[in-house]
């Protein structure tokens, strides 16, 4: 197997033939923030949060999305750059401030990654005026529940029912900030045909928007390093403690 | 997959209308916009039942299908009315009228929507503004442009006239429009008689090494708007090890203000025909796609018809002119996205998923459409490469100047004398180009000239004398882009045209990444609130905040979509110092 050596922030790192950006740095312990990434699904680079400084022959950087992008011989990679940090911050308030994130009446309180991110990033306010769009709530399913308000469009629900569990029930509609997550042709989750209820789309949210109907605020707490263990399992037989 | 369906069952009208794209061909999932715009053709929109039989015949779940339906402009999952009026209101038929034709039809036919009309983003017929398309779904259907526009005739289908173009085509010759308007676009003897096919003939004799050699001293770059050298794609994938390769014409030409390519297809077809055999023969491609917008219906007809007249005179399909060569041309209709012109987009929605760009790399020369290395050209670059075969790279590459060769078009509208597509060698300056089209309508004082679409940056009237050359626009810090040129007069409301220009980027980004999908929205906004006076701070900090959102949408986001968004806005900002003062009233 070939292997690659790169220098990430400084340091001088390997990684093995098609690892990416996000894999070589997370195996020499460089965290790089993400939000629409989850161990087990495929990667889609949408968020923009893993973006990296990659340096250009001649001279400047250009970004990449560490998520999506392979490492490669002699890369030079910096994670955490005041240029970086400016982006993550801006894209971390665009995100508050598309749908109505109101943390201290979500289930996901203290358990939400876009909340955990805001803190990591240094985002104590917002300096957009809210957009403050009308949103659904669907109740109508026996055991979950969805919340547009809190949905960031990252599609790891999307990913995950179609990737781990099969049943791709979950797909993005519309287009631009219109955008939202359905469920088969747009009918209530409760009346879908293809939802096996397993709870993987419910495991993988980073956020509140899909919850467990039993919980209230702060209770919601999602096992998301259960889809990893399951696909391990099945794909390389590694069964993690 | 185990798919399960709960739509209502088909009715034989429904089936037949799918069964008649998809016919008895194995159940390919590419097939899922044509079968979606069958349903559309014949119901007006896409019922229930036509879309759970597409499912079904083509294994697609429910949910999938419905964000491909819903991802798209032309189509829709609500009742719609028969016969549907797409109103352009963009830029360039907004300074010609398109507001009040809006209002008319508001006046006559009710409001937008059930009235049987709906407003729509720039159609490019910017050189007979204002522009309408008429649509008709039914057992014929039907649709067609009508360029001017006004309530009485978009009630008829305008006669066919190919002597017509001249109209679009104001200066006579030129290397690469010599048959528009006057050669019969749908006549191969006509094309053969008038110099067509010289460039194959030419190519099956030299082999593909050779004539990527030619192709590469000619020197031609991309004119999509990337200016990529053509030559090195070319070689990028012939020398790619994964079979097959695919070869795509982009014909989604929707960038506002841009109809050159249009202009090609509709006037000159077989040259674009023979563009992309030649790369095919080339790259090793025998499997090209045609992806054409949904809004260019009469494109669409002329192109088919001579994709149908060239394998019928064996210039496609199997051993091409007893050459042993194969290649053949599939034609793949958009379905009204700006964003399906992206080339990786574009692959996402030719293989029937929702017309989301890719990351890249990989590039489209390593993994493009199926995964597979693929060949993506514009239309006015394949309509160059007969031209290079015929002359010689070499000397082709002595038309123009030394880093921009070979002859230009230009989409010249606005408020000029004679809106059209000019043909120049490279190297005439801007202000050529407007002196070409009469210069500014009656003799008024140019205000502004946006160059290069709306992903391209405002010029003021000091800049006339810039090249347009790649080299000379990038020394400007300007850009060619697609090769639009449109003029604006001392009388225009600039303000009115960056909030168009901003609420199209807003309606166009497809969503997937966060800084283009909320950044434009934001951008829009703040537009608005500049216009309106109604500020949050003080101008400063709105201005900062709106440079701001520009820089994280250039720098952060996937695709060119959401790195350009900003560009008109930005270059308003500082060249025509929009917001520095008052507005000079006439």
């Amino acid at each position: 197997m070939s292997v690659h050596t790169l220098r990430i922030d400084e340091k001088d790192v390997s990684a093995r033939a098609g690892q990416t950006i996000l894999e070589a740095a997370s195996e020499n312990g460089i965290s790089i923030p993400t939000l629409c990434h989850l161990e087990g699904l495929s990667n889609v680079g949408a968020c923009r949060l893993c973006l990296v400084e990659v340096a250009v022959v001649g001279g400047g950087t250009r970004l990449a999305a560490a998520c999506v992008t392979a490492a490669a011989e002699e890369m030079v990679i910096q994670t955490d750059t005041d240029r970086l940090r400016e982006y993550r911050k801006m894209i971390v308030e665009l995100l508050f401030a598309e749908r109505n994130h109101v943390c201290s009446v979500c289930v996901a309180n203290n358990h939400c990654e876009l909340q955990e991110m805001a803190v990591s990033q240094g985002v104590d306010h917002v300096r957009y005026d809210y957009l403050e769009p009308r949103c659904d709530v669907d109740l109508s399913h026996p055991r979950f529940g969805l919340d547009h308000n809190r949905c960031i469009l990252c599609t790891r629900c999307v990913r995950a029912c179609d990737e781990v569990e099969g049943a791709h029930t979950w797909d993005v509609s519309g287009r631009g900030t219109l955008s939202r997550v359905v469920t088969d042709l747009n009918a209530p989750w409760g009346a879908s045909e293809t939802c096996t209820s397993c709870g993987k789309c419910v495991m993988a949210c980073p956020t509140g928007a899909l919850f467990h109907q039993s919980s209230t605020v702060s209770e919601m707490i999602h096992e998301r390093t259960r889809l990893s263990f399951l696909v391990d399992a099945r794909e390389k037989k590694q069964w993690h403690a | 997959m185990d798919l399960h369906f709960q739509g209502p069952e088909a009715s034989a009208e429904e089936r037949a209308a799918v069964d008649g794209v998809l016919r008895d061909q194995p159940a390919h999932r590419d097939l899922l916009l044509p079968a979606l715009h069958a349903a559309q053709d014949r119901f007006g929109w896409v019922t229930p039942g036509a879309l759970d039989y597409i499912c079904r015949r083509l294994s697609v779940p429910p949910a999938e299908a419905h964000g491909v339906v819903t991802f798209y402009h032309l189509l829709s999952l609500e009742p719609m009315p028969a016969a549907m009026t797409h109103v352009c209101d963009d830029i360039a038929c907004r300074v010609q009228g398109a507001e009040r034709l809006c209002d008319e039809l508001a006046r006559r036919l009710g409001p937008e929507g059930e009235g049987g009309w709906k407003r729509s983003p720039c159609l490019g017929l910017c050189e007979r503004a204002p522009a309408a398309v008429v649509i008709r779904a039914g057992a014929a259907p039907s649709a067609f442009a009508v360029a001017p526009a006004s309530a009485e005739a978009i009630a008829t289908e305008p006669e066919e006239d190919f002597t017509a173009f001249r109209r679009s085509v104001p200066r006579e010759g030129g290397r690469l429009l010599h048959r528009i308007g006057r050669v019969d676009p749908s006549s191969l003897s006509g094309y053969l008689e008038s110099g067509g096919y010289a460039g194959l003939r030419r190519a099956i004799e030299i082999g593909p090494a050779a004539v990527i050699g030619e192709v590469s001293a000619s020197k031609l770059m991309g004119r999509g708007g990337a200016a990529f050298p053509t030559g090195r794609k070319w070689e990028a994938v012939a020398r790619a090890s994964a079979r097959p390769h695919y070869v795509i014409c982009n014909a989604d030409e929707s960038e506002p203000g841009t109809f050159k390519d249009r202009v090609l297809m509709e006037g000159d077809p077989f040259a674009v025909v023979e563009g992309m055999t030649i790369a095919g023969l080339a790259t090793g491609s025998e499997r090209g796609f045609l992806y054409i917008r949904g809004e260019y219906p009469l494109a669409l007809r002329r192109m088919a018809a001579a994709i149908e007249s060239a394998r019928a005179g064996g210039w496609l399909g199997r051993d091409l002119q007893g050459s042993g060569l194969s290649f053949d041309i599939e034609i793949r209709r958009g379905a009204g996205a700006y964003i399906c012109g992206e080339e990786t987009a574009l692959f996402n929605s030719i293989e029937g998923k929702r017309g989301e760009p890719r990351n890249k790399p990989p590039f489209p020369s390593e993994a493009g459409v199926f995964g597979k290395p693929t060949l993506v050209n514009n239309v006015e670059t394949l309509v160059n490469i007969p031209l290079i075969l015929r002359l010689g790279g070499e000397a082709y590459a002595k038309i123009g100047t030394s880093a921009s060769t070979g002859p230009k078009l230009f989409c010249v509208s606005g408020h000029v004398e004679r809106p059209g597509v000019y043909e120049v060698d490279f190297g005439a300056t801007l202000g050529e180009l407007i002196a070409m089209a009469g210069g500014v309508t009656g003799g008024r004082r140019l205000r502004a000239v946006l160059l290069g679409g709306a992903a391209g940056v405002f010029v003021g009237p000091d800049q006339l004398a810039m090249p347009l050359t790649f080299e000379g626009t990038r020394a400007a810090a300007a850009t060619l882009g697609s090769g639009v040129i449109l003029a604006f007069d001392d009388s225009t409301d600039l303000g009115d045209i960056l909030l168009r220009i901003a609420a199209f980027f807003r309606d166009e980004s497809c969503g997937q990444c966060v800084p283009c999908r909320v950044g434009t929205v934001r951008q829009a906004e703040l537009l608005h609130r500049l216009r309106s006076g109604c500020l949050i701070g003080d101008l400063a900090t709105e201005l900062a905040l709106l440079r701001e959102i520009g820089q994280v949408m250039r720098d952060a986001s996937i695709c060119g979509l959401g790195q350009t968004a900003s560009s008109a806005v930005e270059s308003a900002l500082t060249a025509l110092e929009l917001l520095a003062g008052p507005e000079p009233r006439s």
